[in-house]
């Protein structure tokens, strides 16, 4: 009888249960967003669903690259000391997950009122995220760079991905890696991604994609390229009705791509 | 590559200072509850590095006491396989006694005891269906075992005055004038639970007419690994091997199911009528018997939750189910629940989630809800079933056993059920770390 948690979980109403009520400092208006964003039964569900799939790829990548071997299944940091650039991070729901994996986690997003709301959750949750409202652009312009950069569903709605994917590449320090995941242009992904996740399932507000901006995964590594990057591994990300979402070889529909910049010299 | 310290999340559940003055811990886990279930919890989780704090409002010397618990426990192989991996069972193995066969009969008072019978012998499955240990030692392997793990603080003698629980954290006040901050709940407080009626968690519960009279015995006989459920009319007779007494004393712990008023006058007998009574009923097998040790009477009755979890609070063992103790599977069933949401807690860590958040939870409950519903059942069933007296239904009880003793593979299903060893397991119980 699996039953959703109590009221106390839904947008707007972050009062405690048992009828005590909630510190009242938490309860600023971006704390109220941030709940938003974080009830996993709320607006961003299908991005809580793919979160487990995408942070475990992303930890066994990143673990893999920086301490050549796979991650290990002991430590609960196995990103410890990895400088890590989340783009498009919305109020946080990639950057938590990686900070407390143990990277050392930057955010930008260009809405700052998604900035923010991150900014209030992750202050209750005790976790230390550099939080920035702005442009990858001039972020880039800074001449800051990253050991690893994340760009997790977010070029699909970007207008010119090329010119994007590059400027995310010139973010990545030689010997480093990027970690890129959208929905490729497919009939299958029309019907699967556009038709059924939209108007079928329920799962996305209708209007949230543009078919037409889907990305294939060659076009993806085309911008990456330009950015100084070299592809190393395309993954299928599919919806297994049993276990959710699950990587696998298909990625006709949903997919991730790893990129690594070649070590100077 | 730069370091940096870590975040909150994995400070120790040091002590630190809060803006009113008092001691805030904090942890990733609290578990309420420091008892045979909520310890194990405990353990696993900080055997698998999960900062957990445990709160237990009993004196820890108190519960090594005779007359505090002089229940022995049934544990499962998938139990003991848990109990391995977290390193509890060298703390315990040499006062466990296997179980290698059970005789399962039915009867009358004064009567033999029917031919036709059940016999589990361990030879078919393969290992010892299962141990009895007494829950006494259980306590003091826990007590050994809880300080040795660098990411568990146990608070006890410690009450818990009230727990405020938000979409982002959980806070409990405690009677010490500590509090303690954590991610997530763990309700091990019994099957009064008071976490499970602050979050007005609902519970089908239903009373027997029955009683379990618990005692130990000391017997001539050696009972050489047997364990016996004789099933009597007013409910099931158990005798349960125990290792030897310190002076070589062949033990065993009966468990002796009966009408609550006659279990009344039963309790109140001298020692010599007590053991007369047992003689009555279990028959001259073990030759003489004579008591040691405390006597117990409890009421039986069983309560079932209608849901396991609340924002931020996983009900665990007895607060969320509650059986008859006539499959000895209460605390195994316990036990099975700690597996399971230490999984579920580990796997979220692993991908650095908030353990307390709601997925995490909902896992936990579709994984134990339907499998407790079906023992809650079965165990109800059972009882109903063999406490009668009614002739045509004593003879297809007898003809039932002795059909599904004959029945092989049945049996084989049946005894591996019963040991924990079937169905969806969690890491744990199969043996694995977490």
């Amino acid at each position: 009888m699996d039953q959703p948690p109590t009221a106390a979980t839904q947008p707007g109403d972050p009062s405690a249960v048992e009828g005590v009520s909630v510190d009242p400092q938490e309860i600023g208006k971006f704390a109220r967003m941030a709940e938003t964003w974080w009830n996993p039964d709320g607006e961003m569900k299908p991005l809580h669903a793919l979160n487990p799939v995408r942070v475990g790829y992303i930890r066994d990548r990143l673990a893999a690259h920086f301490a050549g071997k796979p991650a290990p299944g002991t430590s609960f940091e196995p990103l410890h000391g990895i400088d890590l650039l989340d783009v498009g991070c919305g109020a946080g729901l990639l950057a938590e997950p990686l900070a407390r994996l143990g990277a050392r986690v930057t955010g930008i997003d260009a809405a700052p009122e998604a900035v923010k709301a991150g900014r209030a959750h992750a202050e209750l949750q005790g976790l230390e995220i550099d939080y920035r409202a702005g442009t990858v652009e001039a972020l880039a312009r800074t001449g800051r760079q990253f050991d690893a950069v994340t760009i997790m569903e977010v070029i699909e709605h970007v207008p010119d991905v090329d010119a994007f994917l590059a400027t995310c590449g010139r973010l990545v320090r030689p010997g480093g890696l990027a970690v890129v995941s959208s929905v490729n242009r497919t009939a299958k992904s029309f019907l699967l991604a556009k038709v059924g996740a939209e108007y079928v399932l329920g799962w996305l507000p209708r209007g949230t994609h543009d078919w037409r901006r889907f990305v294939k995964p060659s076009e993806a590594a085309r911008g990456l390229r330009a950015g100084g990057l070299r592809l190393a591994e395309v993954t299928g990300v599919v919806f297994d009705p049993l276990n959710g979402w699950q990587t696998a070889r298909d990625s006709g529909v949903n997919y991730m791509i790893a990129a690594e910049k070649p070590d100077k010299g | 590559m730069a370091q940096h310290t870590s975040p909150s999340q994995t400070r120790p559940a040091t002590a630190r200072p809060d803006p009113t003055g008092s001691e805030t811990l904090h942890a990733e886990v609290l578990v309420v509850g420091g008892g045979l279930v909520g310890a194990t919890l405990a353990s696993a989780l900080a055997s698998a590095g999960i900062e957990t704090v445990v709160v237990d409002r009993e004196n820890p010397e108190d519960v090594l006491k005779m007359t505090f618990d002089g229940r022995a426990s049934a544990i499962a192989a998938g139990s003991r396989h848990m109990m391995e991996a977290i390193g509890l069972w060298d703390l315990v193995s040499d006062q466990a006694q296997p179980i290698l066969d059970i005789m399962v009969t039915d009867g009358r008072i004064g009567r033999r005891k029917s031919p036709l019978h059940l016999h589990y012998d361990h030879r078919e499955v393969g290992e010892a269906m299962g141990h009895i240990v007494e829950n006494r030692v259980l306590r003091q392997g826990q007590q050994k075992l809880l300080p040795s793990f660098e990411r568990l603080t146990v608070l006890a003698p410690v009450g818990v005055e009230r727990v405020v629980r938000t979409t982002g954290h959980a806070t409990a006040s405690l009677t010490d004038g500590r509090k303690v901050r954590a991610r997530l709940v763990a309700g091990c407080d019994g099957r009064g639970s008071p976490l499970r009626t602050s979050a007005e968690i609902r519970t089908a519960h239903w009373t027997y007419d029955q009683a379990g009279i618990v005692a130990t015995l000391q017997h001539d006989a050696d009972h050489q690994g047997t364990a016996h459920e004789h099933f009597l009319p007013s409910g099931p007779f158990a005798m349960l091997p125990m290792v030897d007494g310190p002076g070589g004393q062949h033990r065993s712990s009966i468990v002796w199911t009966e009408r609550k008023r006659l279990a009344e006058h039963f309790h109140g007998l001298d020692q010599d009528a007590f053991a007369r009574e047992v003689l009555r009923r279990f028959g001259p097998d073990y030759g003489d018997v004579r008591e040691i040790g405390p006597r117990f009477n409890y009421p039986l009755s069983g309560l079932h939750a209608e849901r396991y979890i609340d924002t931020r609070l996983a009900l665990v063992g007895d607060s969320a189910h509650a059986i008859h103790p006539i499959a000895g599977q209460g605390l195994n069933l316990g036990l099975r629940d700690v597996a399971a949401l230490a999984e579920c807690i580990v796997d979220a860590r692993r991908l650095g989630l908030d353990v307390g958040n709601p997925d995490v939870l909902r896992r936990y409950q579709r994984w134990r809800r339907p499998d407790n519903l079906i023992l809650v059942a079965a165990t109800h069933t059972l009882d109903h079933l063999f406490s009668n007296d009614f002739g045509p239904l004593r003879l297809a009880r007898d003809l039932g056993l002795a059909g599904v003793n004959r029945i092989g593979p049945m049996k084989k299903l049946f005894m591996q059920h019963a040991m924990g060893t079937l169905g969806d397991l969690p890491r744990l119980i199969r043996g694995e770390q977490l």
